[in-house]
């Protein structure tokens, strides 16, 4: 039990992550993914929208929204029922004007990307990958070359 | 019922990543900055189990619990892979979330992620309105 309190370590953690690539199939027949579930807030918040991109019945995708639902309900047992102290995730220093003004461009771009590279880590480097599919693996060294830009070459210029 | 299911894988992905840290801005950083190996170990580890998973579902022409069949569709490559890749690289190095590690910060009580996550709907917004301009 104490075990489980701790930090796992990747050769747990990995494997149970990969997991929910054969999990989804079979209990629900549903390819693994999260950031199409931004397209499917997007659909829900706006039914009568002239932008063709959210014009579909997002009741037919709901699934997608229990599956995020899921994650916020994991969220809080992992770090608080699941562990020994509870640890925060994003920097201190981000608990500032500065820090809030990065996060709302960082995750515009997250959103943005996501959709426009058509999945994210789940849906590409996960799903994808597993599934063997080019585009993935393409996508996945793309969001790579994005992250080392990021923080080799801009970081610098911010902090 | 199935959305039932779906809603506890998603509470045990929720689990893995907290528990894994891979929704840990310093995680994602030290991955970026090459200082830790633990981030690249997770992800591989995690298509090790995801490949021959899929091999075995193929071969066994394995069905679902409801009895349906297994279609697992191929995406096709496009500009945007790499465009939209990258600036969500930029994102996620910056946020040190990528989309579910947002909805798991949330619920772990990182409650600034909140800013991430609005953030991100947005910007999937002005993906959406940008769509059409965009090369494919």
């Amino acid at each position: 039990m104490e075990k489980i309190l701790e930090p796992w370590p990747w050769y747990i953690t990995g494997p149970l992550i990969g997991l929910m690539v054969p999990a989804l199939l079979l209990f629900a027949g549903k390819s693994f993914g999260i950031s199409s579930s931004f397209r499917d807030i997007g659909a829900m918040c706006s039914p009568r929208t002239k932008i063709s991109y959210l014009q579909y019945d997002w009741r037919k995708t709901l699934w997608r929204i229990f599956l995020v639902a899921g994650v916020v309900i994991g969220g809080f047992i992992g770090n608080h029922l699941l562990s020994a102290v509870p640890v925060p995730f994003l920097p201190e220093t981000y608990y500032s004007l500065k820090g809030v003004t990065l996060l709302l461009i960082g995750g515009l771009l997250v959103g943005f990307g996501t959709r426009y590279a058509d999945g994210c880590t789940s849906g590409h480097t996960i799903m994808g990958i597993s599934n063997l599919q080019w585009p993935s693996l393409v996508a996945s060294i793309s969001f790579f070359i994005g992250g080392l830009i990021m923080t080799w070459l801009i970081f610098p210029l911010l902090f | 019922m199935r959305n039932i299911r779906v809603l506890i894988l998603g509470i045990y992905f929720g689990i893995v990543l907290v528990k894994g840290q891979v929704i840990s801005w310093f995680r994602i950083n030290e991955m970026f900055l090459f200082k830790d190996a633990y981030m690249y170990l997770v992800i591989a580890s995690a298509i090790a189990v995801g490949i021959p998973s899929l091999i075995i579902i193929r071969r066994l022409q394995a069905r679902t619990i409801d009895g349906e069949e297994i279609a697992i569709s191929n995406k096709p490559l496009t500009k945007g892979n790499i465009i939209g890749g990258i600036i969500f690289g930029l994102g996620w190095a910056v946020t040190g979330a990528c989309p579910g590690p947002i909805y798991a910060q949330i619920g772990s009580g990182t409650y600034l992620a909140i800013v991430t996550f609005l953030a991100a709907l947005s910007g999937a917004y002005v993906y959406a309105i940008a769509r059409p301009r965009l090369p494919v």
